[in-house]
């Protein structure tokens, strides 16, 4: 490709060009510098100091070295959250992944109103999560919550369990409710990524005689593996730091039933007014976010490459 | 290859053949239908929160076990109580919206426009920086904002609450902008400079027309994010005065249990604007969702 000159004349841009273009660039960059880089150095930097309220008007917060980081992981439930936020993260995933890739298989299929259908899957995606949090909030309470109406209906039940309020069932309540609210953006990207194999390959492996679930292994499955791996890379990246719907159901609660590293973050800092700790916990979340984000890159480099 | 594929269509056809004609019409045809059925009872199950939302928002005469599937005798009174104590912050999430959508483009347009023309290595360094900042949880920045918010007196303003709203549209617009500024054919470039067009006037007369819909993608996502926005409006306000819909939503849920109706208006009301676009601009919303990395 770039051997072959092009037959019509390019005007090649010059220095004027150049630097009005870096101009253009400019307030971009400054507000990149200024809300997500300056952030990020000084949250480390807060994690070595004593910040508390008092800080922000003194403008003293002494170093205390590691003092913070010893207090987040010497808090008594510090491996609950580490495990909540495992869960949390893994058991969303799997099924927003599941069930939106089931939906996206499904609305392959010819049938009229399709497109309009698929529209309106992404409702759920789309209005605010804490309007989402707080219908599920009322649909699941322990009395007159419409889900355990229809549990004590269908089911010998004769009263549905308390889900908020439930050391055992607040983390699931709060995963079930990320995932309704996840499945459209996995099903939607998904949908993409299915319609991005050419028919062609389909059409011979009917010839052949290949059953729906052979088609799927060996075809469908290793074609839609790149977008596979990106909204699955981009679901964990996007789901370790959920704090909307978890505040608005559980307030991470019962006794740390439901919180992970991104609630417990915001309760050191913004209900304890202890800074420091805060921004150490947000640091150990944005290493978990690092991780992810370094996968992602690799992953999304080798498919530019192949 | 060419060759194979034609084999496959006529070996199609030879198959459909067997078959009398109309029969295999009328199975077709209902096999469309069954589909379409289990695609609505698909959709249906996972739109019934939002219509349970609306459902209870219609009923306030009824006591918290008496909510009836169906609002047979629908009522207002609810949304006139969630107007009454929430209409200023509807006013507030409108105000800040906006603000956000204004300010995140006026740095996306021209960061795209020139992000498409510059040297792709360059392009693609600022590009990975901008794809990594979208992943940096809020809750990091707002730690981190949080003194300097006090120090500048942007806690409890709208200006503040716009800047920091921003950060979750500006990188998605960034991203966004760029991608179809990118399929201006170049042609239409070397046209503006032969007319002796600077870049101020080529951006604004070549390159924003042409990516309008790109564009118009980028605003309305930005409007959703910053309206949708919690964290922010949690931890950068402290008082009543600067209050968006979504931070009154949350005050509710945690205060009055026993009347659900009005608390059920409210989060209909703060849904507004993610139901109209997705009635209005779906095709916008289609290509913003795949278009890359959301949310």
């Amino acid at each position: 490709m770039g051997a072959v000159t092009p037959a019509k004349p390019r005007f090649t841009p010059n220095r004027r060009t150049t630097l009005v273009q870096l101009g253009f660039v400019l307030p971009a960059f400054v507000y990149v510098m200024l809300f997500f880089g300056y952030p990020l150095i000084n949250n480390l930097n807060m994690g070595f100091r004593d910040y508390t309220t008092r800080s922000f008007f003194t403008g003293e917060a002494p170093w205390v070295g590691l003092d913070n980081y010893q207090a987040v992981i010497g808090f008594q439930y510090f491996e609950r959250i580490v495990f909540n936020t495992l869960w949390f993260t893994a058991l969303s995933i799997v099924g927003q992944f599941t069930l939106g890739l089931l939906i996206a298989l499904y609305f392959r299929r010819q049938f009229p109103g399709s497109q309009s259908l698929r529209g309106v899957l992404l409702i759920s995606w789309l209005i605010p999560l804490i309007a989402s949090t707080a219908v599920w909030r009322w649909m699941l309470d322990k009395d007159n919550g419409v889900i355990n109406q229809i549990l004590e209906s269908v089911t010998p039940l004769s009263s549905g369990p308390s889900w908020l309020s439930s050391t055992s069932l607040a983390l699931v309540a709060c995963v079930l409710v990320n995932i309704w609210i996840g499945i459209p953006f996995n099903a939607a990207l998904l949908y993409a990524g299915l319609q991005d194999i050419p028919k062609e390959v389909y059409e011979a492996s009917t010839v052949d005689g290949a059953s729906s679930l052979q088609t799927f292994t060996k075809i469908t499955w290793p074609l839609l593996r790149p977008t596979v791996t990106v909204v699955l890379v981009l679901g964990v990246v996007y789901t370790v730091k959920v704090l909307d719907i978890i505040l608005g159901l559980t307030g991470g609660g019962p006794a740390y039933a439901s919180q992970t590293l991104a609630t417990q973050a915001y309760q050191f800092s913004f209900e304890q007014f202890e800074f420091g700790q805060g921004a150490a916990t947000g640091n150990l979340l944005m290493l978990v976010t690092l991780f992810f984000a370094v996968v992602y890159l690799r992953l999304n480099r080798r498919s530019v490459d192949e | 290859m060419s060759n194979g594929h034609s084999q496959v269509r006529q070996l199609a056809t030879c198959d459909g053949r067997k078959v009398s004609a109309s029969r295999s019409m009328r199975r077709v045809h209902l096999r469309k239908w069954l589909t379409l059925f289990g695609a609505v009872s698909i959709v249906a199950f996972m739109v019934f929160p939002v219509y349970w939302m609306v459902n209870v928002s219609l009923q306030p005469e009824a006591r918290p076990s008496l909510v009836q599937p169906f609002p047979t005798a629908p009522s207002l009174d609810g949304y006139f109580q969630a107007l009454q104590e929430q209409g200023n912050n509807l006013v507030t999430s409108l105000l800040i919206a906006t603000g956000t959508v204004l300010f995140s483009l006026a740095i996306a347009v021209p960061a795209g426009y020139a992000l498409s023309r510059m040297n792709w290595r360059i392009t693609s360094l600022i590009l990975l920086i901008v794809l990594i900042s979208q992943m940096i949880p809020s809750i990091v920045i707002a730690n981190a904002v949080y003194g300097r918010y006090v120090d500048l007196g942007l806690l409890n303003t709208i200006p503040g609450l716009i800047l920091a709203d921003a950060s979750l549209g500006v990188p998605f617009a960034i991203l966004i902008i760029t991608a179809a500024m990118r399929t201006v054919p170049r042609e239409l470039y070397d046209a503006a400079t032969i007319d002796g067009a600077g870049q101020i006037r080529t951006l604004i007369k070549v390159a924003v027309p042409v990516t309008r819909n790109g564009i118009v993608t980028a605003g309305l996502f930005v409007f959703l994010f910053a309206w949708g926005d919690f964290l922010f409006a949690l931890t950068l306000t402290t008082s009543p005065d600067v209050r968006p819909i979504t931070l009154g939503l949350y005050t509710y849920i945690g205060a009055f249990v026993n009347d659900w109706s009005t608390v059920m208006a409210t989060a209909v009301l703060a849904s507004i604007p993610a139901l109209l676009l997705l009635i209005v601009a779906q095709r916008y919303i289609a290509a913003g969702t795949t278009t890359g990395s959301v949310k």
